[in-house]
C-alpha cells in the first residue's frame, strides 16, 4: 500500500502540535499562579502561601521542561516537512519565529532557573521579579506566535513580490494587530487559565478529602485554600473563555465563513440561523436526520442580530470555485461540528463542576457530607482532563476547519509540504515522535503524581518566627562569605531541592 | 557592512553561543556517569548545569529562527535535506532536557538512576549527531536547482534520501570531534563549578583527553589524512589545555576551551566564504548569502528587534551566571 506523504505529514503536525499544546496552557497558568502566590507570601508571611508556592513551582518546572523540548520541534518542523511553505512564507513568519525566541523564550528560560534555584540567593524582592517576569514571558510568547498563526487563518500585511511569487512582509504592526489575533489571545490565555486552575483544584480537593483524620491539620488547611484558588480561576477563567470566543466567533464569521459554517454544518445560507445543540447528519451533508436546536441563536452568535443571514457550505463552495478556481473547499464537516461542541462542553462542564466545588465548600463547609458532595469529590481529580480536552478540541477544530488551506485564500496545504519528503522518512519520525512522547508522558504523569502526594514542607512555626522575624524569603546563611569560591554553602532546609 | 552579512554574523554568533554554552552542559551530561560515583555526586555534576541548560538551549532556537528570518531558503534547505538526522536530534536533545528536569523531582533512586542514564545516553548522542550534522552542512548536500534534495525511488532509498549524507567519513570526523569538544567543555567547566573528588577527577580527564587527543591529531598529521599545519596547531592547543588544567588554572583552562570551540565553529560556517550551504551536485544549486537572503524590509524589522533585545539578553544570562557562580558540592542537608 502506497501510503501518502500529505497525509502522513499532516497527521504528524497534528500529533506534534497537539502534544506540544498539552502542555502549554499549563506552563501560562502555572507561572501565573506561582507568581501570584509568591506576592501572597511576601505580603502575608502566611506559612501555607510560601509551601503552596513551592509546589506550583515544582509543577511548573516538569511540565516547562516538557513545552520546551517539544516545542523545539515545531520550530524546526516547518522547515523539515514544509519547506515550501518555509520559503514562501519565510519573509513574513520567519520574524515572528525569532523575535518570539530573543524576546520571550530567553526571558523564560533564563529567569525560571533563576527563580527556582534562587530561593536565599537573590534579595526577596528582585527573587519576586524573577518569577513574574516568567510569567510574562509567557504571555509574550503566547501573543507573538498567536500573531503568527492568526496570519495563517487571516492573512494580512504582505504583498506578493512579483519577480518571485513570494510573499513579502509590508507592516510588522499590521502582523502584530490582525485582527483574529487580538481576538484570540484573550480566548486562548482564558482557556490556559481553566487548565492551570483545574489541575491546583484538583490536588487541593483530593488532598484536603483524603488526609488522615489525625494528621496535621495545617496541611488539610493549605490544601484546601489551593482548591478554593483553583476553583475560582477554572470559574472566572471560564466565564472569560466564553466571552472571549464569543468574540473572536463573530471574527472568524467575517474573515473564515466556511470554518463556522462547518462548525454548525450549515449547508445553505439561512436568515434567523437557530444553533444545532446535537444533530445526526447524513453522509455527504444535506438535511440531518435528528437535531435539537435553539431558534435564531446562531444567528445572534455569528453576528450579534436574531434576524442575520448566516452563509452556508454550499453558497461558499460555489462561490470560493468562482473565485479561487475549481476545487473542494469544504473541510471535515463532521470534525468541526463535533470539535466545536467538544471545546464549548468540555469546557462548560469543568467551569459548572469548580463552581459546584465552591458552591459545596462555601463558609468553610466540607464537600463530603453529602451524596453528592461525595460524588464530586470522586470525579475532581479527573477535572484537568476536561478543559484540557477542551483547548485540544479547540486546536483542532481551528486548524481542520481551515482546510484545504495552508494560508486561508493564498495557500493550500498541499503546496506547502517539503518536495522531496518521502513517505518513509515520515512514517519513522511519526514512529519515533510517538514513541519518545509516549515515554515522556508516561514520566511527567508519574512526577505530577507524586508532586501531588507529597505533603506540604510547612515549617514549625517557632521557624516561621524567627525567618520572618529577620526577613521574608531570606533563609539565615551560614557557611562562606559572599564571593568566596572555596565552596558551596550548605542549602537551608526549606530550600527546594533540585 | 550590508545587512545580509550581518545577519550572516549573527546566525554564526548564535551557533557559537549555543556550541559552547550548551557544549559544556552537553560534556557535563556524557560525564555525570564517569566523574560521579554515587547518587549524590551525580546529583552534584547535574546541579552545576540545573539553572542554566534551558537559556543555553534558546541559543538553538535563536540560532533557526534567525536563520528562518533573515535567510529562509537555507533554512529550508537545511532541514528538509537532513530530514530524518535533525528529527533524530529532536528526539534526543527531548531526552536529554526531560532526563535533566526530571532527575531530581521523582522519588528513589531508581528513577534517579533511570534519568542519568538516559541523560548519558542522549546527551552523547546528541553531540555526536550534531557534529556530524554540521560538519555535512559545511561539505554540502546533494541540493538540486529547487534547493532540495530530491527522493530517489523505493522504500528504502526513500529513507536514504535525508540520512545517506551522514554517512560520510567527515560526518565521522564531525561526530568525533564534537563528543571530544563536549568532554573538555564539560570536564573544564566541572572543574570550575564542584568540589572535592569530583573536581579531582574532573581535573584528571581535562589532562588526559586532550593529551590522548593531541597524540591522535599528530599521527594523522603524520598519516598525510589532513594538514600538518592545521593539525599541530589543534595538537599545541590541547597540550596547553591540558598544563592549564594539571595546574589547576581551572578559569584559564575552561576559558581555552570555550576559545576553541567558538573558533572551531565559526571555522565551520566561513569555509566556504559566500556560500552558505553548498550543492555537491551543481555548484549554481549552492546556496549564497545573497541568494538566500528574505527581503531588505524583512531584515530590517529584524535587526531593529536584535538590537535592542539581544544585548539584554547576554546581560542577564550572565547576571544568572553570577548568582549561581558558587561551586556545587555532592553534600547535602535534607
Amino acid at each position: 500500500m502506497a501510503l501518502d506523504v500529505l497525509d502522513l505529514t499532516r497527521l504528524q503536525f497534528a500529533v506534534v502540535t497537539i502534544y506540544h499544546y498539552l502542555f502549554v496552557p499549563l506552563s501560562i497558568s502555572l507561572s501565573a499562579a506561582a507568581a501570584c502566590l509568591h506576592t501572597a507570601w511576601l505580603r502575608s508571611g502566611d506559612e501555607r502561601h510560601r509551601a503552596l508556592t513551592l509546589l506550583v513551582g515544582k509543577l511548573l518546572l516538569v511540565t516547562f521542561a516538557v513545552g520546551v523540548v517539544t516545542g523545539l520541534v515545531q520550530e524546526f518542523q516547518f522547515g523539515m516537512a514544509w519547506s515550501a511553505f518555509a520559503r514562501f512564507y519565510g519573509d513574513v513568519f520567519g520574524p515572528t519565529l525569532a523575535i518570539e525566541g530573543m524576546l520571550a523564550f530567553f526571558l523564560e528560560a533564563t529567569f525560571l532557573g533563576l527563580w527556582f534555584f534562587g530561593w536565599g540567593r537573590i534579595p526577596p524582592r528582585l527573587h519576586l521579579a524573577t518569577i513574574w517576569t516568567v510569567a510574562v514571558g509567557t504571555l509574550i510568547s503566547a501573543y507573538v506566535i498567536l500573531a503568527a498563526n492568526s496570519f495563517m487563518q487571516n492573512p494580512v500585511a504582505y504583498a506578493l513580490d512579483e519577480e518571485t511569487g513570494r510573499a513579502r512582509l509590508t507592516s510588522f504592526s499590521e502582523l502584530m494587530l490582525n485582527e483574529v489575533g487580538l481576538a484570540a489571545f484573550p480566548h486562548t490565555i482564558a482557556g490556559a487559565a481553566m487548565v492551570g486552575g483545574s489541575l491546583l483544584l484538583a490536588i487541593g480537593a483530593w488532598r484536603t478529602w483524603t488526609r488522615p483524620a489525625d494528621g496535621d491539620p495545617r496541611q488539610a488547611g493549605a490544601f484546601a485554600l489551593l482548591a478554593r484558588a483553583g476553583a475560582w480561576t477554572t470559574v472566572v477563567a471560564g466565564v472569560l473563555t466564553a466571552v472571549s470566543g464569543d468574540v473572536l466567533g463573530k471574527v472568524m464569521t467575517r474573515v473564515q465563513p466556511m470554518k463556522m459554517a462547518a462548525a454548525e454544518a450549515l449547508y445553505s445560507t439561512t436568515s434567523g440561523a437557530p444553533f444545532s445543540l446535537f444533530a445526526v447528519g447524513r453522509p455527504g451533508g444535506g438535511e440531518p436526520l435528528f437535531s435539537l436546536e435553539i431558534p435564531y441563536l446562531l444567528s445572534v452568535l455569528a453576528t450579534g442580530d436574531p434576524t442575520a443571514q448566516v452563509q452556508g457550505i454550499d453558497d461558499l463552495q460555489a462561490q470560493y470555485s468562482g473565485q479561487f478556481g475549481p476545487g473542494n473547499y469544504v473541510p471535515v464537516v463532521p470534525l468541526a461540528y463535533w470539535a466545536f461542541r467538544g471545546m464549548i462542553g468540555a469546557g462548560m462542564l469543568a467551569a459548572g463542576l469548580a463552581a459546584a466545588y465552591l458552591w459545596l465548600t462555601r463558609r468553610g463547609r466540607t464537600p463530603g457530607a453529602g451524596r453528592a458532595g461525595r460524588a464530586l469529590l470522586r470525579a475532581l481529580p479527573l477535572l484537568p482532563l476536561l478543559p484540557t480536552a477542551a483547548n485540544t478540541f479547540g486546536w483542532v477544530f481551528t486548524e481542520t476547519a481551515r482546510q484545504p488551506w495552508l494560508a486561508f485564500g493564498l495557500t493550500r496545504t498541499a503546496e506547502g509540504i517539503s518536495p522531496g519528503l518521502t513517505a518513509a522518512e515520515v512514517l519513522l519520525s511519526l514512529a519515533g515522535f510517538t514513541l519518545v512522547y509516549g515515554i515522556l508522558a508516561i514520566a511527567w504523569l508519574k512526577l505530577v503524581l507524586h508532586l501531588g502526594r507529597q505533603d506540604l514542607p510547612l515549617r514549625a512555626p517557632a521557624v516561621v518566627a524567627q525567618r520572618t522575624a529577620s526577613e521574608p524569603g531570606t533563609a539565615p546563611e551560614p557557611g562562606t562569605a559572599p564571593g568566596s569560591h572555596a565552596a558551596d554553602r550548605p542549602l537551608p532546609a526549606d530550600v527546594p531541592a533540585y | 557592512m550590508d545587512l545580509v552579512t550581518v545577519w550572516f554574523a549573527l546566525v554564526v554568533l548564535c551557533w557559537v553561543l549555543f556550541c559552547v554554552l550548551e557544549g559544556f552542559d552537553f560534556g557535563v551530561g556524557v560525564l555525570a556517569p564517569v566523574l560521579g560515583r554515587d547518587d549524590s555526586e551525580r546529583g552534584a555534576v547535574v546541579r552545576t548545569v540545573g539553572p542554566f541548560w534551558d537559556g543555553n538551549e534558546v541559543w538553538l532556537v535563536a540560532a533557526i529562527g534567525v536563520t528562518f528570518a533573515a535567510f529562509p531558503d537555507w533554512y529550508a534547505a537545511m532541514l528538509s535535506g537532513l530530514y530524518l538526522p535533525f528529527a533524530l536530534f529532536l528526539l534526543l536533545l527531548a531526552g536529554r532536557g526531560v532526563a535533566l528536569e526530571f532527575r531530581a523531582k521523582g522519588d528513589g533512586l531508581r528513577w534517579r538512576r533511570r534519568c542519568d542514564a538516559a541523560l548519558a545516553l542522549c546527551s552523547a548522542g546528541v553531540v555526536a549527531l550534531l557534529g556530524a550534522v554540521l560538519a555535512v552542512l559545511a561539505v554540502g548536500l546533494p541540493l538540486g536547482p529547487d534547493g532540495e534534495v530530491a527522493s530517489r525511488p523505493g522504500a528504502l532509498a526513500g529513507l536514504g534520501r535525508s540520512t545517506a549524507p551522514l554517512l560520510s567519513p567527515e560526518a565521522g570526523a564531525g561526530a568525533v570531534l564534537a563528543l571530544l569538544v563536549a568532554v573538555l567543555l564539560g570536564a573544564t567547566f566541572l572543574g570550575l563549578r564542584t568540589t572535592g573528588p569530583v573536581r579531582e577527577r574532573a581535573r584528571r580527564v581535562a589532562v588526559r583527553v586532550p593529551l590522548g587527543a593531541a597524540a591522535v591529531a599528530l599521527l594523522v598529521a603524520a598519516a598525510g589524512w589532513t594538514a600538518a599545519g592545521t593539525a599541530s596547531a589543534a595538537a599545541a592547543a590541547l597540550v596547553l589545555l591540558a598544563v592549564l588544567a594539571h595546574h589547576r588554572r581551572e578559569a584559564a583552562a575552561f576559558g581555552l576551551a570555550c576559545g576553541l570551540t567558538a573558533l572551531a565553529v565559526v571555522l565551520l560556517f566561513t569555509a566556504n566564504g559566500d556560500v552558505v550551504l553548498p550543492s555537491t551536485l551543481d555548484p549554481a544549486a549552492s546556496l549564497t548569502r545573497s541568494s538566500a537572503a528574505a527581503t531588505d524590509s524583512a531584515l530590517r524589522l529584524v535587526s531593529a528587534f536584535a538590537v535592542v533585545v539581544l544585548p539584554g539578553v547576554v546581560a542577564y544570562q550572565a547576571l544568572s551566571y553570577w548568582v549561581f557562580r558558587r561551586r556545587v558540592g555532592s553534600e547535602r542537608t535534607a
